[in-house]
This record gives structure tokens, sequence and C-alpha cells, in this order.
């Protein structure tokens, strides 16, 4: 015993320690996330070996060896190795346009500008919201105009022969703009105070989401003409979109609910004592303040709902997937279904990866509100 | 002192202006209105029904279905009832996807994990592979995998895997167990064995907690637990070894098994999709975890494993669960976009048998009500699951 120190403080002798390392630059980022420790480091060269070798292989068949423009239906791509790209140059229109007249594509060739130019102009988040949706809400109807025709000089086209992109885009715009008003519907039906209205949304919005979308469209196509009087027809266009819009009303429906249950009950009552009535509450108290809380989360949806235009497809309509099957049945061209599909699903991605982003960023500005708010 | 005044009597509300005299009449207009809405479409069906000389009706379930159904796990033989036909359908549909979601779920979680790693080359890998699935429709993604598969050289030419496996466009050609039915009660065995496992682990944990001395030999028991039924049914049917592996003769494959093109696209595209949403959420999980509880089971020394199994995890659980079952509901739902590559699951057998038999309103309906079944059934089990990982507080 007796060897106990008196304290177990530092004595005033000690060595000065060495400040930390810098933790920026290249060097310092590999060493604190490749290299660790030496079998760290060890398994990372040895995964960025097998990641690099990958990596070459797909970029060897996929631009060393491609095959990019291939004349007589594609001799060139028999003997290639590579990829052949050529069948999305030679079959472009068909991907994008469907089977829309050649020589009427510029107008659907216009909707994708429109589209895409006003997208851009909403992300950058110059305008009000206000002008955002009404501006949306005029390229929608203004696509509908250009691609059907019959106005202004333009050659009528039907329905049947829509195809491609400016579809797909219709089918989103017209799912979202019929959507969104039945699910703010049916959320504030299932909060309602009268049980029979109750019932009927929490059975509309359960029931639909037990049963797929396509079993919703097949409802949407094969029974709703059963149903209805035979001089009533329904296009096909527009009673698939029915089954769209009811689906993408019923998965939004439950995440705008989340929005009203969020709300604090303070808001309703202040609003009652003032003596509004139940739709001015709504419209001016409730829905304003809930739907700004729900909109990252109904970005989920709208991105989902853009992703379920393809399957449109198996409705035998041309929208971008149901297009590129109908160019790949070419026999010239069938082998090169790989990369046809490549291209779409790269077309998808970035779209889908932009309009993420652009949800993500509406995300970071809520929470910049919040926290300035408290 | 102020003198108080007699109270006034509220002046009697109109019925009218009644509140609930209000609801009342609003909502039996409503069901009125519905009532004639459905009586208008049941009229108008009915007619459409006679003119086309079509009846109605569950009678022809029991006539015999003409039509012939690809392979998948069960088999249909044309000339057996459309209820058989809708069972095979159901059955295919209830294994693909059981089985989609276990890959799903284990390439998932390894995902979700891999996200959060210290390596920034895993982490990196992890994300690409997420942004890349979960950016881009299922659909494409089936389609494509069933393109990928059947444009592959034919089996003479076939891709070969450690010459054990064999890609080409007959599908995926790989070792077999020779006694197939054996090795099937083999795995249910073996999932029968984690059941017990898990329950005995939970009464060894209760054990242990209670008297604060756990059982002797307790690892050593739970893997007996775990791997005893399976061994029993195996030395039960004999102890059959031989495997059998696939061998190139003439134009076809000799032994093995053979994966058809149609249910490895829809197997990728349900698995490979849902697993990207599933890293997210296992992701979202983990980070929920408050950071002061990783703190503490660093302060009393705990290894990295532990402080996985023991702290993170069966928090990150609670958090997981609810979503997690939303995409097996998705999943299950999902698989009947088979329909797009000819797999034959309860969707595309109801899209054939409704074609055939004219039946299309009885035929949905049915189709639709299993489904429904289904997901309420995840549901169910999700809730029963949630039940148990809630943590008590306070």
């Amino acid at each position: 015993m007796g060897t106990l120190p008196r304290s177990f403080a530092r004595p005033a002798s000690s060595p000065p320690r060495r400040p930390p390392a810098d933790a920026r630059g290249v060097r310092a980022f590999a060493q604190a996330h490749l290299f660790q420790s030496p079998l760290a480091g060890l398994f990372t060269f040895l995964l960025g070996a097998v990641v690099i070798v990958a990596l070459w292989h797909i970029l060897r068949w996929s631009v060393v060896d491609a095959v990019w423009y291939a004349p007589d239906n594609g001799a060139a791509c028999r003997t290639a190795t590579g990829a052949c790209w050529a069948v999305i140059v030679e079959k472009y229109r068909v991907i994008l346009f469907g089977a829309y007249p050649y020589d009427q594509q510029w107008r659907g060739g216009l909707i994708v500008a429109i589209w895409l130019a006003w997208g851009a102009v909403s992300a950058t988040r110059l305008l009000g919201v206000g002008t955002r949706l009404t501006g949306w809400a005029l390229v929608f109807a203004a696509s509908i105009l250009l691609l059907g025709g019959g106005v202004a000089g333009l050659e009528r086209v039907g329905t049947d022969l829509w195809g491609g992109l400016p579809l797909t885009f219709i089918i989103f715009g017209g799912t979202i703009a019929g959507g969104l008003p039945l699910a703010i519907l049916l959320a504030i039906g299932r909060r309602s105070e009268l049980p029979v209205v109750r019932l009927l949304c929490v059975a509309t919005i359960e029931g639909v989401r037990g049963i797929p979308l396509l079993a919703l469209l097949f409802f949407a196509a094969l029974i709703l003409p059963l149903f209805l009087p035979p001089q009533l027809t329904v296009d096909k266009l527009i009673r698939a979109e029915i089954g769209m819009i009811i689906f993408f009303a019923a998965y939004a429906a439950e995440v705008v609910r989340g929005g009203l249950q969020a709300m604090p009950e303070g808001q309703d009552e202040a609003a009652k004592a003032l003596g509004l009535g139940y739709w001015l509450r709504m419209r001016k108290i409730i829905l304003p303040q809930a739907l700004a809380i729900v909109v990252p989360a109904l970005f989920n949806d709208i991105i989902r709902a853009f992703k379920n235009t393809t399957f449109f497809s198996i409705l035998g309509l041309f929208d971008v997937l149901g297009a590129t099957k109908a160019a790949l049945q070419d026999p010239n061209w069938v082998r090169y279904g790989t990369e046809g599909y490549l291209f779409v699903f790269l077309l998808y991605f970035i779209i889908c990866s932009a309009m993420s982003l652009y949800g993500g960023s509406i995300e970071r500005d809520n929470q910049r509100r919040v926290r300035r708010a408290t | 002192m102020s003198r108080i005044s007699p109270t006034r009597v509220a002046p009697a509300v109109p019925p009218w202006r009644n509140p609930r005299v209000q609801a009342i009449v609003w909502q039996a207009l409503l069901v009125l209105a519905l009532l004639a809405l459905a009586v208008w479409l049941v009229t108008n069906a009915r007619q459409a029904l006679d003119e086309r000389g079509m009846t109605s009706g569950l009678g022809f379930l029991f006539d015999p279905a003409q039509f012939a159904v690809g392979e998948a796990f069960f088999v249909f033989k044309p000339g057996s009832t459309y209820l058989a036909a809708l069972a095979v359908g159901l059955g295919n549909t209830v294994m693909l996807s059981l089985v989609s979601i276990l890959t799903a779920t284990v390439l998932g979680a390894a995902l979700g994990f891999a996200r959060l790693s210290r390596n920034a080359l895993i982490a990196g890998l992890a994300k690409a592979y997420v942004e890349a699935f979960r950016n881009t429709p299922q659909l494409v993604q089936i389609v494509f995998w069933y393109s990928f598969f059947t444009l592959l050289p034919g089996p003479r030419q076939s891709w070969s895997i450690l010459d054990l496996a064999f890609a080409s466009n007959r599908g995926l050609t790989v070792p077999a167990p020779e006694n197939g039915d054996v090795f099937l009660l083999m795995l249910g065995m073996l999932a029968l064995g984690a059941l017990l496992a898990l329950v005995f682990a939970h009464l060894a944990d209760r054990h242990r907690r209670r008297t604060g001395r756990p059982w002797r030999l307790v690892r050593l028991t739970e893997l007996a637990v775990l791997l005893l039924p399976a061994l029993g049914a195996w030395l039960a049917c004999g102890a059959p070894l031989g495997w059998s592996v696939p061998e190139l003769r003439g134009f076809n494959y000799v032994g093995g098994a053979t994966l058809a093109p149609e249910f490895l696209a829809i197997y990728f595209g349900l698995s490979f999709y849902i697993a990207a949403f599933i890293a997210e959420i296992v992701r979202g999980g983990l980070v929920s975890v408050d950071a002061g509880q990783i703190e503490a089971a660093n302060a009393i020394g705990l290894s990295r494993g532990d402080l996985y199994r023991k702290v993170m995890v069966p928090q990150a659980l609670r958090v997981i669960i609810p979503p997690l079952a939303a995409q097996y509901v998705s999943l299950l739902k999902n698989s009947s976009l088979g329909v797009a590559v000819g797999y034959p699951d309860l969707f595309s057998i109801s899209n054939t048998a409704l074609t055939y038999s004219g039946r299309t309103i009885e035929v949905l309906c049915i189709m639709a009500a299993v489904y429904l079944l289904l997901s309420l059934a995840i549901g169910a089990a999700a809730n029963v699951v949630n039940r148990f990982v809630q943590i008590p507080e306070r």
C-alpha cells in the first residue's frame, strides 16, 4: 500500500498535446473514411479493385465497343461486342412520341419542352405558389389541346394515336390534378363527425389501398363500360385515368390526413370562436397550414404516380414504356431490347431524381421556416 | 353588489338550423344519392349483360378451364376447374411474394447498414444502388430483366458461373438437391426450428433477468433447437445426400433446376426494387436511435457488434416495422406485374380466366377480394410483431 498518488490530476509538467489533424482535404478524408486501419485499408483496396474492374467492363460495353449508328437495319450491331445504341438513334421518334402522326410530332416535342421549361421555372421558386400552380394548370390544359388538336388550325388526332413522353406527362398531370382534390376530400371526410361520411371515406381509402393498381385499372377499363349506359362511351384513356386518380387519391389522402392531425386543435377552435363555418374554416385556416406541412411527404406519392404511368403499357396504351415495347417489336431490332429498356430506365431515373431533389429542397425549406418560428 | 340579471332564454333554434338535424339530413341525402347511383349502375350492367346474352353467377368456377398456364411453383393442368386455376395463381403469388420478401428484406437490411458504414466506398455503393432502383419504375425494371434474360445466348454459349450455374435464354440453371421434396421439408423444419429457437431465447432471457443467472450452455442449446428439427427430418427420410449439377448435353441441360426468365424477371424486379426502399427504412430507423444511447453503450465498453445487437437494432425496430409492413404489402400487390412478363400469378391467371369465361365482373371481384385479404393479413401480422418490439417506456 502506500504507493497511491495523492492526486489523480494531470501533473502540471505533462507535455502539451498536438492539435488534432486537419479534418479537411483528400488525404484526411481517405484516412478517416477509407483507410482507418490496415485491415480496413486492405478491404477498401480489394473492393475498390472489384469496382474498378466492373466499371471498366461497363464502360467498355457501353462506350468503347458500342455502336452508335448502324444503317441498313443495324448491320453494324450484329458483329459488335458492345452495346447497340443505334437502336435508340433509329427508334427515338417512336419511343418519345409513340404512334403519333410523324409530321405532327413537333406538337409532342413542344409539349415536352413546355413541361421541362415550366418545371425549371418552378424549381427556382422565383414565382409565388399560386402563380406556379396556375401555370401548371395552363401547361396541362395546353398539352391536351396541343396533342388532341382540332383548335387553331391544328389537325385533330385521336387519343388512340397519343403516345410517348407527351402521353406520359398528360397521364401524370391528370392523376395529380384529379387526385389531389379527391385526396383532400377523402382526408377531410375521414375526420368528419358524420359517421356515414367517415365510414364511406375509410372504406374507400382502405379498400383501394388493399388492391393492386393493376386491378383497379382493369376495373376501370373492363367493368366501368358495363355499368354505364351504352350511349355514354368513355374513352379508354379517360377510363384508365379514373383508376389512376382513385389510386393516387387513396394514398395521398392518408398523407393529407397526417397533416390534418398535426394541426394544433387551437387553430380550429379559434376559427370556430370567430364564427367561421365548416368549409370556410377548412379553406382558410386548416388546409393551407396542413398542406404546407405535408408537401414533402406528398412528393413521394407524386413521384410514385409518375412511375406508375408505366402501368398504362399493360393496358395496351403507348406511354414511354408501351411505345418502347412497340418499337422493339421490329424484327431487325428485337435483339437490342436491353439497350432500349436501359434508355427508358435512364429517362425515368433523370426525371424522378430531379423531382426527388426538388421535394428534398422543399423539405429543407420547411424545416428552416419551422426553426425560425420557434 | 350588482344584481344578477335573469338568464335570458335562448330563442328556440329552428330545426333546419339545428346542427344535429342538419347532420342527419345531409347523411340521409348522401345515402339516398349513393343508393340511386348503385341502382342505376346495376340496371345498366343487367341490361348490358342481357344484350350480350351473358349470365352471371359463380357457378362457372366449377366448369373446366381450357387454357394452359406457364410453369411456376404450382402447375395447372388444362381441363381442371376455374377454381383450381385461381388457386394455382394464388399459390404462385404467395410463394413468389414470400421468396421476394425474404430476399428484399435481407438485401435491404444489408444495404441499410452499408449506407451507414464508416467506409465511404461501401456507403457510396449502397447509396448508388438505392438511388438507381428507387428512382425508376418497377415495371421498367421487370421488363428490363425479362428482356435481359430472354436475349442471353442459348445454352451452348451460356454464361457459366464456376461451371455450376448457367445463365442462358432458358433462364438460370442451378444445382438442385436430387430429392426436392425432402429439401423442401427440411426448409420447412428449419423455419420451425427458427421459431422454436426464438421462443427458447425469449424464455432463457426471462430466466436470466429474473434470477440474474443465465442457463448453462444457453447458446449451444439454442443452436440445437434451431437445427434439430431439420436434421431429424433429414435422417428420417434416409439422409439423401445427392445434388444434381446441371450439365450441357446437346442443346439443353441435364440435371439441376432451371429458373425460367419469367420468374427471374418478376423475382428480381420485386426484390431489388423493394430492397432499395427497405434500405432507406432501415437506415432511417438506425439513424433515429438517440445519439446518447450510442455514447452510453460506448462508455460502458460494448463492442460494435453488441452496440448494434443490443442497443441500436431493438430501438430501431420500433421505427422500422410499420413502414416495412407497408413495403411488404406493396410488394405483394405489385407481384400482379407478373402479367407483364407472363408469370402465372393470381392476376395473370385471373386475366386469362376472365377472357375464357366471359365473367369479367365475377373474376375481377374475386381477385380483388383475395388481394385485399392478403394485404389485410400482412397488416395484421405486422401489428402482432409490432406489439412485440415496442419497448414500454415508463
